[in-house]
């Protein structure tokens, strides 16, 4: 039980509910800032709890990893993006289901996952914000109904920018030397 | 070989009832987007459309929808407002297009293609005429009209349409023209470039 993550998640999901409208005015803060922060509050109220001393089977944590994955899914359909903005029941169902199903499962399931599933989760990751991106910012309709042509785009160009972040940010480590104890064993 | 399937049998489940909640959210992978839903659920639900009293370009009432003063007429409606500076004045040929391919097959008779604006407050007859002077629309086959501002919600309502202000005072809104039946039902949404698909339309449904 650690109260302060739990005080910091519960602080960050009442934030993304009071700045809803705010958040939302934009696609890309709506996906790419709203969206992540109540998965980090599931997350933070999980390991909160003291999920990372529980003990769990690979199977299980594999299955809880991917549990996460369907959640964001579902989250970056553009038709569920579009009805979180006008039908409050689906609005309340993505404050529900990001933290408890994206955020939360993900803080129970990724560290014990099989590595491998962490690494093809995670090439899919990049692969699929650039194809994203490359459907936000060359697409000749509106893709959601409640934005702009220009925010699309610019939807479209974040979704870049976060495939090469992450490209980075998980590239890193393959290049730093391991520790030592991992050269001893 | 047990325990490499019990070590997947999670995951496959996951993936199975994750698979099935999208396709499902989805109408089986067939709409991703609020515009492929609204499309889906007309062409396959047919909604009768509530009974709109339009106002068009010389005044007149022009009914719309559900009537019992039926006109026995297949109706194109797409949306418009007449300072739009941009998918409105683009789209204009390709209606001009239609008229003229549904007036040479001998069905100018039998089809009233409408330009409908939504933002009756700015579009005045006078301006109504104007924007059907730039295009072409005679008001014989084709007329522009307005939504009465009362109505405006309903209209929005019954035909999925929706409207955002862009940065600049105007607009963005569904782009697509759609086909209302001799009975008053909405039957087909289709892109404003799909001149020959609505043209098969209308032929098959009159």
């Amino acid at each position: 039980m650690n109260p302060a993550r739990i005080v910091l998640s519960l602080g960050l999901l009442g934030l993304c509910v009071l700045f809803r409208q705010t958040l939302e005015a934009d696609p890309a803060s709506h996906v790419l800032v709203q969206l992540p922060l109540l998965a980090i509050s599931g997350g933070l109220f999980v390991a909160g709890l003291g999920a990372g001393d529980l003990r769990l089977a690979e199977p299980l944590a594999n299955a809880l990893s991917l549990v996460a994955v369907v959640a964001i899914l579902f989250w970056m359909l553009p038709r569920y993006i579009d009805a979180a903005l006008v039908d409050p029941a689906v609005e309340a169902a993505k404050f529900i289901s990001i933290p408890l199903l994206a955020g939360g499962s993900f803080a129970f399931g990724w560290a014990k996952s099989h590595p491998f599933l962490r690494g093809f989760l995670k090439a899919n990751a990049i692969s699929m914000l650039g194809v994203l991106a490359f459907l936000y910012i060359h697409a000749p309709v509106r893709i959601c109904n409640s934005y702009l042509v220009a925010d699309q785009e610019r939807l479209g160009f974040a979704f870049l920018m976060t495939a090469i972040g992450l490209a980075i940010a998980w590239a890193i480590p393959l290049f730093t030397p391991p520790p030592k104890e991992a050269l001893l064993s | 070989m047990g325990s490499f399937i019990r070590a997947l049998l999670p995951s496959c489940a996951v993936i199975l009832l994750g698979g099935g909640v999208v396709w499902s959210a989805t109408d089986g992978f067939r709409a991703f987007t609020e515009e492929g839903a609204r499309r889906l659920n007309v062409s396959e639900n047919q909604p009768a459309m509530p009974l709109l009293v339009l106002e068009d370009m010389n005044g007149d009432e022009l009914r719309l929808g559900r009537d019992t003063y039926t006109t026995d007429k297949i109706t194109l409606v797409w949306f418009i407002y007449t300072t739009c500076p941009t998918i409105c004045q683009i789209a204009g040929s390709e209606y001009a297009r239609l008229r003229d391919r549904l007036a040479q097959a001998g069905l100018g008779d039998r089809v009233r293609l409408l330009s409908v604006s939504f933002d009756p407050l700015h579009d005045r007859p006078q301006e109504m005429r104007g924007y059907a002077e730039t295009h072409g629309a005679d008001g014989v086959i084709w007329t522009v009209a307005r939504v009465r501002p009362g109505d405006l919600d309903l209209m929005k309502r019954s035909f999925g349409l929706r409207v955002i202000s862009d940065e600049m005072g105007g607009y963005q809104h569904n782009a697509a023209i759609h086909l209302i039946d001799r009975y008053g039902r909405l039957t087909d949404i289709f892109d404003t470039g799909d001149v020959n698909k609505v043209f098969n339309a209308v032929r098959t449904k009159l």
